[in-house]
Parts: C-alpha cells; sequence; structure tokens
C-alpha cells in the first residue's frame, strides 16, 4: 500500500535531524564502538531523504512502487538506522541494541536481517554498481517513476569498483540514478586530500559522462532542491557532492578525522547531547 | 550415459561453455527476468547467444569484473534472475569481495559463471588457468559451486540454476572435451552420480575429470579392479549420501579434479570423509602449484591428470592398503 508523506517543512526536518543526530549519540555510547563523524554529518541528508524525497512505505518496507536508498559507505549506519526509526520502520528503543549479539542492527547494514535495508555493504567502494544494477533493471521494467539513491562517502572514491560503475552508468546515460557523495574530507587516515586527493572531483564526476551539482549538504533546502533538480535532469545519471561538517553538531568532533571510526564514551556522550539539545547554546531546546 | 566410450569409437566433444550458451538461451525463453552480463568475453563464454537474442536484456560491463558482480547484485536486488560471465581467473579471481558481500552474504541469486577455468586454458599459461576457484567459493556461505562434467550437462545445470533461488557459481572449461552425457542422464544440483558401479576402489571426480576417470575404470577392469565412478557435478553442497554409500562398498577413494588438491574436490570429500567415515584416500589435482603454457592435452599429462595416472593411482592406493579387499 502506497502511504503518502506527510508535508513536513523545513523546520520540522531538521527537528528530525537532529532527533537523528541525539540517537546517534545515544547508540554509540551505548555499542561503545562505531563510526561518529560521518553519520553526524548525513543526518541532514538522511531526514530530507526520508521526510521529504523518498517515496517509501515504513508500514509496508518491500512496497513495490518504493524508490531504492542502497548506503554505499555502510560504516555510516547508525545514521540509516537512527533515521528509519524515526521514521517508524521500528521502534526507537531497538537503537539501543546496535552491535549486539542477536541484534538486527549489525554494526554494517545486512539486507536481510532488517527489512527495509536494501543491501547489504561495508566493504567500500559497490553501492555505485548496485545501484546501476537496479537501475537497468527499472529500465528494462519501464518503470519510469521510481528512483535509485546511492549514498555514498568520499574516502571510498579511492576505490577502482566506483569508477567501473562510473563509466556504466555514464555508458548508459542511467538519469534514474541519483548520487550523493558525502564530501566531508576525512577519511580514517586523516584528511582526503592528504591520504589520496580526490580533487578535482566535480571535473571527474563529469568526465565520466554525469551532471554534477555541489550544495552544502547540511542545508535541508538545499538537499530537497537538488534531489528535486537530479530527477529533472534526463539526460545523464547526477552526482551531487554534498558538502558536509564531519561531526556536524558537536563541536569537539566537528572536523576532526580521529572521529571518524569512534564513539563517545559516557562524559563525551552527555556533552554532545547537551549540546545538541541546545544547537550549540544557540537555541532553547524543548529537552532542556 | 552415452556408453560409446567402452567400446574403440572416439565420443563426440564440444567445448562445456557451449553447453552453457545454449542453456541461457533456452533459459531466457523460458522466463523474461533472466537477464545477463558480461566483461568483455562475449564470444568466449559463449554468452553472445543470449545477448543476440535479448539484447534489451543484456548488459555490457566492458573488462571490470568487481562492477559485472555488484552490477549483477543490484539486478538480482530487483528480482532479475542475473547471469554475469567472465573467466574464471577474474570471476570469481578478481572480485571475489564483491561476491563475498553483494552477492552471498546479501543472499542475492545471482549466477556467477567462470569459463576457461583449469589446465584445458592451456597456452595462456598459469596467469589464465583459475585452479583456486572450487576452493574459494567452496568456503562461502550460501554459495552453490558447479562443475558440470560436458556440454550436455553444463545446458542442464544452466537452466537449473535459472530456477534455482540461491547464489551459484559454475565453472566452464574452454577446450572441446568429450560429450559423455545424454538428453537423458540425469541433472539436480546437489546431486552426485553413479555413472560406473564398482566394488572395489571409488573413483570421485568433477568437471572434466570425470571422463578420464571413465576410462582409467576401464582399464582397471582390464586388471581385474572394479572401479566405481562418482561424478560430483555439484560440489557445494556436496552429496553426502551418495558419496558415504560408494565409499563404503568399496573401502578406497581417489578424488580427481582439474582444480588444486587443497579445498575443492579433495577437500570436501577428505572432509565428509573423515568426520563420517574415514577411508584410505588420495586426492588428484593440481598439487599446491600453478599451472604453465601447453596443449592442454600436454599439460594434463605433465601435471598427472590422465586416465593413466588415474589407473595408477588407483592401483597405488589399493597396493598401500593390502589389508583391505585388493
Amino acid at each position: 500500500m502506497a502511504k503518502t508523506p506527510k508535508n513536513y517543512s523545513t523546520a520540522d526536518i531538521q527537528k528530525k535531524a537532529n532527533q537523528i543526530r541525539e540517537d546517534i549519540i545515544k547508540m554509540l555510547e551505548h555499542a561503545g564502538s562505531g563510526h561518529s563523524a560521518g553519520p553526524l554529518g548525513l543526518a541532514d541528508i538522511f531526514a530530507a531523504l526520508y521526510f521529504k524525497i523518498l517515496k517509501h512505505n515504513p508500514d509496508n518496507p518491500d512496497w513495490e512502487e518504493r524508490d531504492i536508498l542502497v548506503l554505499s559507505n555502510g560504516h555510516c549506519v547508525p545514521v540509516l538506522y537512527a533515521t528509519m526509526a524515526n521514521a517508524g520502520y521500528f521502534s526507537r528503543k531497538e537503537l539501543m541494541t546496535l552491535r549486539q549479539l542477536g541484534s538486527r542492527l549489525q554494526g554494517h547494514p545486512e539486507r536481510e536481517r532488517l527489512p527495509g535495508l536494501e543491501t547489504t555493504s561495508g566493504p567500500l567502494g559497490s553501492g555505485l554498481s548496485q545501484a546501476a544494477g537496479m537501475a537497468l533493471a527499472l529500465r528494462m521494467n519501464k518503470e519510469v517513476h521510481r528512483w535509485v539513491y546511492v549514498v555514498m562517502g568520499d574516502g571510498e572514491q579511492d576505490e577502482g569498483n566506483v569508477w567501473e560503475a562510473a563509466m556504466l552508468a555514464g555508458k548508459y546515460k542511467l538519469n534514474n540514478i541519483i548520487a550523493i557523495t558525502d564530501r566531508n574530507n576525512i577519511q580514517i587516515d586523516g584528511p582526503t586530500e592528504t591520504v589520496m586527493p580526490l580533487e578535482n572531483l566535480k571535473d571527474k564526476w563529469e568526465s565520466f559522462g554525469w551532471h554534477v551539482l555541489e550544495i552544502d549538504g547540511n542545508d535541508i533546502d538545499a538537499v530537497i532542491d537538488a534531489c528535486q533538480m537530479g530527477k529533472a535532469i534526463v539526460e545523464k545519471p547526477v552526482m551531487i557532492i554534498a558538502h558536509t561538517i564531519p561531526g556536524k553538531g558537536v563541536d569537539f568532533m566537528e572536523y576532526d578525522f580521529h572521529w571518524h571510526g569512534a564513539a563517545p564514551n559516557h562524559e563525551q556522550a552527555i556533552k554532545a547531547l547537551k549540546e545538541l539539545r541546545t544547537l550549540g547554546g544557540k537555541i532553547r531546546s524543548e529537552h532542556e | 550415459m552415452n556408453e560409446m566410450h567402452l567400446s574403440n569409437q572416439a565420443l563426440a566433444t564440444e567445448p562445456i561453455r557451449k553447453g552453457f550458451g545454449r542453456g541461457l538461451l533456452k533459459a531466457g525463453q523460458l522466463n523474461v527476468n533472466v537477464v545477463a552480463a558480461c566483461a568483455d568475453l562475449t564470444e568466449s563464454t559463449q554468452i553472445q547467444l543470449f545477448a543476440e537474442a535479448f539484447p534489451e536484456r543484456y548488459i555490457e560491463i566492458g573488462v571490470a569484473e568487481q562492477n559485472l558482480a555488484t552490477v549483477g547484485s543490484g539486478l538480482a536486488a530487483m528480482g532479475k534472475i542475473p547471469f554475469v560471465s567472465s573467466y574464471a581467473a577474474f570471476n570469481p579471481g578478481r572480485n571475489w569481495e564483491q561476491i563475498r558481500t553483494t552477492i552471498a552474504l546479501n543472499n542475492q541469486p545471482v549466477k556467477l559463471i567462470g569459463s576457461h577455468a583449469g589446465l584445458y586454458t592451456g597456452a595462456d599459461g598459469a596467469t589464465h588457468q583459475m585452479l583456486e576457484d572450487l576452493a574459494l567459493m567452496r568456503a562461502m556461505p550460501n554459495m552453490v559451486v558447479l562443475a558440470p562434467g560436458d556440454s550436455v550437462e553444463a545446458e542442464k545445470a544452466t537452466l537449473a540454476m535459472a530456477v534455482d533461488k540461491r547464489p551459484n557459481y559454475m565453472r566452464l572449461a574452454r577446450e572441446a572435451t568429450p560429450i559423455m552425457t545424454t538428453d537423458k542422464t540425469p541433472f539436480q544440483i546437489g546431486r552426485a552420480y553413479i555413472f560406473r558401479k564398482g566394488a572395489d576402489v571409488s573413483l570421485i571426480s568433477t568437471g572434466t575429470m570425470t571422463y578420464p576417470a571413465m576410462v582409467a575404470a576401464a582399464a582397471l577392469a582390464k586388471d581385474g579392479i572394479h572401479a566405481e565412478v562418482v561424478h560430483v557435478p555439484t560440489i557445494k553442497p556436496i552429496d553426502h549420501a551418495v558419496i558415504l554409500d560408494s565409499a563404503e562398498r568399496t573401502r578406497h577413494v581417489v578424488t580427481i579434479e582439474e582444480a588444486q588438491i587443497n579445498g575443492g574436490l579433495g577437500g570436501a570429500v577428505a572432509e565428509l570423509l573423515s568426520e563420517n567415515l574415514p577411508t584410505p584416500m588420495l586426492r588428484m589435482g593440481m598439487n599446491d602449484r600453478f599451472g604453465e603454457s601447453g596443449h592442454p592435452e600436454e599439460l594434463l599429462k605433465h601435471f598427472g591428470l590422465t586416465p593413466i595416472h588415474i589407473a595408477m593411482t588407483a592401483h597405488r592406493l589399493l597396493m598401500d592398503h593390502s589389508g583391505h579387499k585388493h
């Protein structure tokens, strides 16, 4: 059964993003391991996707007319779990089972464990090519009103598999793919431009036959606008390079690559939650 | 069974991969959801019959085997039954991790085809003679591993793969090999078949090595040794019942495969027997080494995989275990 998403305002979606951030901090602290920076930076994009952009139905995750979301950088799955819980796929209480034995919320996402996950990921660089396979299948089926969204990291673009997929999508002009690169400039060993320079990233994608949009990935309106525009580009696949702040919303995590693969301890979590609830002291939250 | 191997007449030969090509075309005619992709080896892997018949259901990936496997995963996620082919050295040699994560763990029914496996790849040399695929793929949970014995069986295996709901891998050989089965020979995924009954020793073989095992059994009969030939076209899940029953009756086992003896058919049979029915056995295959360039027949002789070698190995096993029936 179809489900029409509520008409959330930007402010509503911003609130969802902040709730998602709080849930990410809580689940990571409880799990005692996992990735903090990427998921916090992606919270606005995921809130925009699940509360505005995607055609989906939490009550029927296999709904056959749904849009597909492929999470290629599987280590960022806390943001996906937190968003799905807030969207109603499962209870927010279950988020606290992250990374525990028997949990549906594996450290990296496993499709068969949790309805609503479209694939299994973690090893990097393979999401875009799966999205290309999905997009090709939709085209064969003449399903023109479904879209394949894929969220990728920037560091994972060191992987050759990404560029194999980029070539294929360019060759077949897969205009039903909207890819979003989380351009947060960090990876495990340091800044992306030190570990393995990616720039000029926009030129790279364009030269592979993609239409490239560049946005502030922490600006919800910009994310929504870019996806809308992406759907209107009919001659090419679309890459949205979304510049995000890793650790966004928690001062001591922002921009620091050490938080790529680390989880907050109890004291850090308390500090982070306090900050998130007051938006860095700028706004008084209802939680206070 | 085609009984002609028992006469002096030579059997007709055909590359095993040709049977795959015909089977895929038929599978495509039977089910519109069957699709195919290939990494720049359309003719070599015989996927071109399908590509010509169903161009809108065929995807040319280019020389990019990691993409081949992962695009296959995406196609399967949307309900397609994708057959993805390249040489076995690259698929699953190059793209094993992608297969592990996006196909096996993700449990998508992608049909992986590795052509030009084994020494029959010949003059191209060690780089292209994939000998580790059976071990690599057998180690992977959820994966079905097939090695048909001739082109007729490969056609049946392809049709069976198209209706199997699991991830599958099938290895194929390049050069023409004898057609020993007929349209009436049974084939089911997961089943082993006794191609020749015998009471003294079980020759348990897979793929291209079953025909040499049949010839070896005929030669052994002249020496008064009754060899049973057990053809194992499904390496995983392996047929416990047929193999254990044969080993129980003959008490001697020789395994023969055109692959590394570590981890492939020999490994699978050794594991099965050691846990259930310890039985004197010898494993024949590539003994922890790479191949080299040469004509396939020369290579099989050089590496000890001809009917004479098989018969000699059976003799040795029986002599070494003289407390048994020999």
